[in-house]
């Protein structure tokens, strides 16, 4: 096996001590956000205030590591200025890009702050060469994460016809709606994934035993019954187990993770930049073991060794893996 | 971290002398234990917002006893209980004493323990989840937090507890201190 093109290794963090963690295990870059709306992890207890933001940017620096700040939700009609603030405070603390998502932010973001790089994120759902190149054209996007619905060959054809980097997901939990356009959550709780920031928000997460189920609640629907013993999900519509006639089961999709690491030599052959590790929700403890993993498997592409067996499992949704869209076995 | 996660449980026999145990003397502990952790680590409370508000029945399902955690700003309180007694509370929180134990210090992610089922959380989902993300950024090692509340004598045991804890550690496969992160080169 030869040696292989080095890629970037994107790595979440929800927490300063989770951003520590991930730079300690092997990050290249983090993706963080702030305490509020502007991101679409915004979790109780989560993400950062801008004191930690400027302390985790130095932190970063300090080990050669990048700083993108995730601004990636879509600012609802007569607040924008919470958005445009979170923007103007990631270019004044240092941030190395700001990852973003809505067109009117982009526009404010490349006319207001034209040294400061901008990512394109998978909120924007852009799946097409076209449409990266528009967003390349107008607003001068350096980097496009790509949406979790593009097999490698589709990759390696919008790499052959665009001139920015591509990134794309490695590892994680998945949400293969086109994203950025999902109401499964606004409709059973009133709150926007892609406004309020989060998916089933925990103010409306309800969880009770029953006779040994567990049973999950979003804005009152029961989604889940989980039987003793069985792996848990995320309590997400869109992983729920419904009955409909005699089927019943998931309808839009199994509880499951992404894991490609098997995948890192084709995805490097088709022309991407960086991988990047889902997960701001998840503890330290995730971080680590996850950035570590795959600092290993990029370290072992990079020198053309094999990809070491992943012993990620325990840590995924469901319990078990699926290397996503990436192969549509189904085609 | 690895597949096939086993959790240790604590040990039966145990379970059931502490069954008889007085609770004063742990609820005294867990009141010095709360006040003191507020005193040293003050970002927990604000990062908690308002959820510092808002009971938390902590419950070991292989203990014979739960904690009842009031993490108000100013005047937190722990005390202990005997199950079924604990009243009125917004979220309670259950697994083995190690899942929990290791959750703080950083060993165990509560998604994953919540996927496997290993731990069960009722109640206020939005409290429990800020709880868990404000304790996993402060980084917290109880070994060394029990040891802040001897005073004066906390640099003459620092090192025979950590040492001692260390020895429990490897013994019960329990993680009862902060796991150090190996720095980089």
């Amino acid at each position: 096996m030869s040696a292989g093109r080095t890629l970037e290794l994107i790595c979440p963090a929800g927490t300063p001590a989770a951003f520590r963690a991930a730079i300690d295990a092997g990050a290249h870059a983090v993706y963080c956000g702030f305490d509020d709306e502007t991101n679409a992890r915004n979790f109780p207890g989560l993400n950062f205030s801008r004191d930690e933001m400027a302390e985790a940017i130095k932190y970063a620096g300090r080990h050669g590591a990048k700083t993108l700040i995730a601004i990636n939700t879509f600012p609802r009609a007569g607040a924008s200025r919470l958005w445009s603030s979170a923007v103007d405070d990631a270019m004044r603390l240092g941030a190395d890009a700001v990852i973003l998502a809505d067109l009117g932010l982009l526009d404010y973001a490349s006319r207001r702050h034209p040294a400061l790089r901008l990512h394109l994120s998978v909120q924007a759902a852009a799946a097409n060469a076209d449409a990266i190149a528009f967003y390349a054209r107008s607003f001068g996007v350096k980097r496009v994460v790509l949406p979790r619905v593009l097999t490698v060959q589709e990759i390696a054809a919008i790499n052959r016809d665009i001139e920015i980097e591509t990134e794309v997901f490695i590892f994680g939990g998945l949400c293969v709606m086109a994203e950025g356009r999902c109401s499964l959550s606004s409709y059973a709780t009133g709150k926007s994934p892609n406004m309020n920031g989060a998916c089933s928000p925990a103010s409306h997460v309800v969880y009770r035993e029953e006779g040994g189920e567990l049973v999950s609640r979003l804005g009152g629907f029961a989604i889940h019954r989980v039987a003793a013993g069985q792996a848990a999900p995320y309590p997400t519509l869109c992983k729920g187990c419904f009955q409909a006639g005699d089927y019943r089961g998931h309808v839009f999709e199994d509880p499951a993770s992404l894991d490609a690491a098997s995948l890192i030599p084709a995805l490097a052959k088709a022309g991407v930049t960086a991988l990047k590790i889902e997960g701001r929700q998840r503890s330290r403890a995730y971080t680590e073991a996850v950035v570590r993993s795959f600092r290993r498997a990029l370290d072992a592409h990079a020198e053309g060794r094999p990809i070491p067996a992943s012993e990620l499992r325990d840590l995924t949704e469901g319990q078990q893996t699926t290397s996503g869209a990436y192969r549509k076995t189904w085609r | 971290m690895s597949n096939e996660r086993t959790i240790p449980h604590f040990p039966r026999v145990g379970a059931l002398v502490l069954r008889f145990a007085p609770l004063a003397p742990l609820s005294l502990a867990g009141a010095s234990l709360a006040a003191s952790l507020g005193r040293r680590h003050p970002r927990l409370f604000s990062r908690l917002g308002e959820q510092a508000g808002k009971k938390f029945l902590i419950d070991p399902i292989d203990l014979p006893f739960v904690f009842l955690l009031a993490p108000r700003t100013g005047s937190p309180g722990l005390r202990a209980l005997r199950r079924g007694e604990a009243g009125v509370w917004d979220a309670r929180i259950a697994g083995p004493l190690a899942a929990m134990l290791g959750m703080v210090h950083g060993v165990f992610d509560g998604d994953a323990l919540f996927f496997s089922r290993d731990l069960i959380i009722e109640g206020d989902t939005g409290a429990v989840l800020a709880l868990r993300n404000a304790i996993d950024n402060e980084e917290i090692d109880l070994t060394r937090e029990a040891v802040a509340m001897l005073g004066p004598l906390e640099s003459m045991a620092a090192n025979p507890v950590r040492q001692l804890a260390a020895l429990v550690g490897r013994w019960s496969g329990v993680a009862v201190t902060r796991i150090e992160r190996e720095w980089p080169e």
